[in-house]
């Protein structure tokens, strides 16, 4: 078995193509995360193709992308990781926070970029420390700020319970500190509801906020411990406007399950939603009806395939920013690198792209890779099925953000034995 | 005609009780051995390392661990995750409480950390046997992982609840952290995995591996010609904790990097390490190895053909890769149920009398 192996991995090692821009996408659609999972990869995946069959590539260069199925598992993650680095590799999007745990000291050895979108290390922001780490635009202590400004736009928030479910994992426990830190400063009470992976099995949890009624119910939850907690909120009749989900507990596949009874759920999101673009015709003409979508091809439109296809655009865009920096067509990750660190994002940029107005403006230095961090907040329509935002972008409470990023990233260079300061 | 005894004289009683008293098995193992250390290091790269082997030597350890309790002392344990887990965290709090000392004594100690706490955790077995003491020892995969996530210091009060490995060297050269060279990966594993299994074997063939498979065999049998059952299964739990503790520490420091515990340490790690030891062989030192190399071998094989060879969408790929692993555990335990180290046995047996079966 071992020698049938060795002459796989030969074959596989041997036809490295250094030809094209390699977009390695790191998904899931196997497992308990891949309602979640799926979405996200096939938006990646058809940004890409989009690209290669309208505009012939990035720069007049084909873009590849090479998926590698991690089952939101660490070590499948890792395997990925070293099995798709050797191919040319400009830039990884794990979409998990305990693979981007993973994968941060070995992209900075390696000298790969790693872009993680909303989740990941939010101190990475810092990148005179995490100097190949991206998380532009926005990370997750934004997200736990943007939900207490929600929550305090809609009355006083002094003496209020709010109570955090939140995934039992590196990716759930990152806002406790910020959501700690705002309730000494406003005064709520912070009230932690872990659940374990998976997160199917949620009565006890959802007990606990029956009988302690908090306000107000923060969730930061991933694949199908979402739609459990919002079906068990509508069984406990937990008033849904009180409900506000992280932008990863907002996806169409989390509300559906519960019908009718999620009416007015709310989540956080970085970019708009719907499928109201211009993009979309390229999609549906070169991609779909060309039947070259990835997956079924049924996913077009929703919050986490528009996710999807954001991450690539910016990478994308990123891609573009690198080669009119480096004056070369093909990358390397280093190029790819410093064309992240000055990317740029501006309204005219993403309507000439055909998406005016889906995400915040932003410019991304060696000092700030994590874009503004703006966020909106968005409501379910059960009836109509469809999300719709309720509020524009509005920016999050970098006074108490800030420090925390600091001293988190300093505590981080300490451990790794990093020197501050900009490549 | 390769393969047997006769004509191979020992002339002293050392001779006559080695480890492999055939020539031929003798030499194979020397070969393997000689493959391992002079051979490999110089080939392997990150992909290699990281996918295959390293993988491969941490659940051989762990199972060697496990194969100890469960397969010569007849005591199920479904704690394994949570014990390799006491194995990683005592490893990370040593090396960041002293960065100075060398892995080579971290990684020990670590094991030792992991013995104590597995023969707390034996302690029922004194009491309980068989299916209750398989419930006693998931009370402990569970209890240990709710700790390791409710204590911060254990997790140095990261803010994540996450540990990862700071750059640690062993005679300045690096092992952990993300500079580590594949083949001193590689290497690190490769000596205590190769630690593990002399000693394992050696214990098993002397006196107290002789009083654990009489406990195994029959208990009240083994306590009437004068084994201490206490001291035989406390052993047992101690040393199978030790290797089991080096696995996790092997595991969280050289192989992953970083690790959260529910996620790397969880339940079914723990399943995870005992189908080794079933597919492998109960009571094997060979079949710990075998088993290893299937659980982990087996699902990147089959990745890299669906998926780089055949280039099949990867979902399709994952959900076949269960199908084909699960039907092919099946067809062994069917085909035969006391493991890979069987079918090893049988073949020996047959090459004894080859070419002349009659």
């Amino acid at each position: 078995m071992k020698l049938t192996t060795l002459a796989v991995a030969a074959v596989m090692a041997a036809s490295p193509v250094m030809a094209d821009l390699v977009f390695p996408s790191l998904s899931y659609r196997t497992g308990p995360y891949a309602a979640n999972g799926i979405p996200f990869a096939d938006g990646y995946e058809d940004y890409f193709t989009l690209l290669n069959e309208r505009d012939g590539g990035i720069g007049g260069v084909p873009a590849k992308v090479i998926e590698c199925e991690t089952g939101y598992n660490t070590e499948k993650g890792v395997e990925c990781y070293e099995a798709t680095k050797g191919e040319g590799a400009l830039i990884y999007q794990p979409l998990s926070t305990g693979i981007t745990y993973q994968l941060i000291p070995k992209v900075t050895a390696d000298g790969i970029p790693l872009h993680t979108m909303g989740y990941g290390r939010t101190s990475a922001k810092n990148g005179e420390i995490f100097s190949n780490v991206f998380n532009y635009p926005a990370n997750y202590w934004d997200g736990a700020s943007h939900a207490v400004n929600h929550i305090m736009s809609q009355g006083d928030i002094s003496g209020k319970k709010i109570a955090l479910v939140y995934h039992n994992s590196a990716y759930g426990k990152e806002p406790i500190r910020t959501l700690e830190e705002l309730s000494k400063k406003h005064g709520f009470e912070l009230m932690l509801v872990p659940v374990d992976h998976p997160g199917q099995e949620q009565k006890s949890q959802w007990l606990q906020i029956r009988q302690q009624k908090p306000d107000n119910v923060i969730m930061y939850g991933w694949g199908v411990m979402n739609q459990v907690a919002i079906q068990e909120a509508a069984n406990i009749r937990y008033p849904m406007e009180n409900f506000i989900g992280i932008w990863w507990s907002g996806s169409e596949n989390d509300v559906l399950p519960a019908g009718d009874r999620a009416n007015g759920y709310k989540a956080l999101t970085f970019h708009n939603l719907g499928d109201d673009y211009p993009v979309y015709a390229d999609l549906r003409k070169y991609v779909v009806d060309a039947g070259k979508a990835a997956g079924a091809g049924d996913q077009l439109g929703t919050a986490l395939y528009n996710r999807g296809m954001y991450a690539a655009m910016l990478a994308a865009e990123a891609a573009k920013t690198a080669q009119e920096l480096s004056g070369e067509k093909n990358l390397t990750p280093a190029m790819m690198r410093d064309g992240m660190e000055a990317l740029e994002m501006t309204e005219a940029k993403m309507a000439e792209i055909g998406l005016p107005g889906f995400g915040p403006e932003f410019k991304v230095s060696c000092q700030n890779h994590g874009g503004n961090g703006l966020g909106a907040v968005a409501q379910w329509d059960a009836a109509a099925k469809k999300w719709s935002l309720i509020t524009g972008y509005e920016g999050s409470d970098q006074d108490v953000i800030q420090p925390l990023i600091d001293e988190d990233s300093a505590a981080f260079a300490a451990e790794a034995g990093i020197e501050a300061g900009c490549k | 005609m390769f393969y047997r005894e006769a004509g191979d004289f020992k002339v002293s009683y050392p001779e006559d009780s080695q480890t492999f008293p055939i020539k031929f098995d003798r030499y194979r193992y020397y070969l393997v051995l000689a493959v391992a250390y002079l051979v490999i290091p110089f080939f392997i790269n990150d992909y290699w390392a990281n996918a295959v082997f390293v993988p491969f030597l941490i659940y051989a350890t762990a199972a060697i661990g496990l194969n100890i309790l469960t397969g010569y002392c007849g005591q199920v344990s479904l704690g394994t995750g949570a014990f390799m887990a006491v194995g990683a965290y005592a490893v990370y709090k040593l090396m960041t409480a002293f960065p100075e000392v060398s892995m080579l004594i971290h990684v020990p100690l670590a094991g030792l950390v992991t013995a104590g706490v597995v023969a707390i955790f034996g302690l029922p077995s004194l009491r309980i046997k068989g299916f209750y003491l398989a419930v006693a020892t998931l009370a402990a995969q569970f209890f240990l992982v709710w700790l390791f996530n409710k204590v911060p210091w254990f997790y140095n009060y990261s803010a994540s609840g996450q540990i990862s490995s700071p750059e640690r060297s062993v005679f300045g050269i690096i092992v952990t952290g993300p500079n580590t060279e594949a083949w001193a990966k590689y290497m690190i594993c490769l000596i205590f995995v190769t630690l593990a299994a002399l000693i394992a074997r050696n214990l098993t063939r002397g006196s107290i591996g002789r009083k654990w498979m009489a406990i195994r065999d029959m208990d009240i049998a083994a306590e009437i010609i004068g084994v201490n059952p206490m001291m035989a299964k406390l052993t047992a739990f101690a040393v199978s904790g030790f290797f089991i503790g080096i696995a996790g520490a092997l595991f969280f420091s050289v192989y992953l990097g970083a690790a959260e515990v529910g996620e790397s340490f969880g339940i079914d790690k723990s399943f995870l390490v005992l189908f080794m030891v079933i597919i492998g062989g109960l009571g094997s030192i060979f079949g710990s190895f075998a088993g290893a190399a299937f659980m982990v071998l087996l699902p990147v094989f089959l990745k890299n053909v669906f998926v780089g060879m055949l280039g099949w969408p990867t979902d399709l790929a994952a959900h076949l890769q269960f199908i084909v692993s699960g039907g092919l555990i099946i067809v062994f335990l069917i085909l035969e149920p006391h493991g890979l180290a069987q079918l090893w046995r049988v073949a020996k047996e047959k090459l004894r009398l080859w070419p002349f079966p009659h």
